[in-house]
């Protein structure tokens, strides 16, 4: 592993903020009170579940990088737990616990 | 004090904390993940908190310690992260018409402590009628001091933590994801539009897309949700 430069770490933290903050404060800053076409409001009510879906599936049907749809996928076995939590307790600790319970035990009892 | 006084003794902050609790009960595990896996790919404590307080992103900032760890350049990192939370976008606008009332200073804050949990917290607030202004931005600013606390505490066990798939840091990431997808997922199309999202950006990184993917599986899922609900199916939910 390479030794970090902290200095251009931080610097790279510096654009992480500006980069994530423009998207966050744009449209309530220069939006607010405005009502946006029906559409619009449609549309961005389906971005949420869109991009959590688009980040979540190929970390769990993926994890090395190829596609594992086996039992051996510890990653798409944890998903099970952690959805059925999440489903029928709406805890989000719940979830996570689940999830993180799961691949720490098929870790431990499979050598995985 | 019990609830009831400290809900007598202008409760805005306990009703706050009330609010946001399963999500700190989230962020602390989830941010000591985050802290462990940052220690361990060679960022100082210093830059791990300062990456906690002034980007506050959970996704981006795991992604942004792979990248580190594996080399990236600066540019790529920011890109990354921009492409990634370009989603907060979407949520900004989303709580924008709710919000008329509310001085520039405010939203400032507001959108500095918008996250997908928040977020969520904030929309679910606006079903119950408008949102308190002391009320939404405490919730904000619990939600990140406990991010903030569980980076802390993960740099500090960082050392003492040399690998961390035994205890499954690793898979913190996606059960956030998984946790956050549950509440999302309101109607039979909304599930859909997930389905078909996930699957898109999957085939799109298994043909080297790489981040690009996600922003566009997203666009082409909700732009699918939006079109059967506006014209294929316009009395479904």
């Amino acid at each position: 592993m390479a030794i970090l430069d902290q200095t251009d770490v931080f610097l790279t933290i510096l654009g992480m903020a500006l980069a994530t903050y423009l998207p966050r404060a744009a449209p309530l800053v220069f939006l607010s009170g405005r009502t946006l076409p029906p559409l619009v409001v449609r549309f961005l009510g389906f971005v949420p579940a869109a991009v959590l879906a688009a980040l979540l599936f190929p970390s769990v049907l993926a994890p090395q990088g190829g596609l594992d749809l086996s039992a051996g996928n510890v990653f798409l076995v944890g998903s099970v737990p952690a959805g059925l939590a999440a489903w029928r307790t709406g805890s989000f600790f719940g979830a996570v616990a689940a999830g993180m319970g799961t691949v720490a035990a098929l870790r431990y009892f499979l050598g995985g | 004090m019990s609830p009831g006084q400290a809900a007598q003794a202008g409760g805005f902050l306990w009703r706050a904390a009330c609010r946001v609790a399963p999500v700190v009960l989230g962020y602390v595990p989830v941010g000591f993940a985050y802290g462990v896996l940052a220690k361990n790919a060679g960022l100082s404590t210093q830059n791990i908190l300062s990456m906690s307080v002034l980007v506050f992103a959970g996704s981006a900032q795991f992604i942004a310690v792979g990248l580190l760890a594996a080399g990236a350049s600066m540019a790529g990192i920011v890109l990354t992260a921009f492409v990634v939370n370009l989603r907060h976008l979407l949520f900004s606008a989303a709580l924008s018409p709710s919000l008329g009332g509310w001085r520039r200073r405010d939203l400032s804050l507001l959108a500095f402590e918008l996250t997908d949990e928040t977020f969520a917290l904030h929309a679910c607030a606006l079903r119950d009628g408008p949102l308190s202004r002391a009320e939404t931005l405490a919730v904000g600013v619990m939600a990140q001091a406990a991010w903030v606390l569980g980076s802390l505490l993960g740099a500090v066990a960082g050392s003492a933590v040399g690998d961390v798939r035994p205890i499954a840091l690793d898979f913190a990431l996606p059960a956030m994801f998984i946790a956050l997808l549950a509440g999302q997922a309101k109607t039979r199309t909304h599930l859909a539009v997930a389905l078909f999202s996930g699957i898109l950006s999957t085939v799109l990184a298994l043909s080297g897309a790489d981040r690009f993917g996600v922003l566009a599986a997203t666009l082409a899922g909700a732009a699918l949700g939006t079109l059967w609900q506006s014209w294929i199916r316009p009395t479904s939910s």
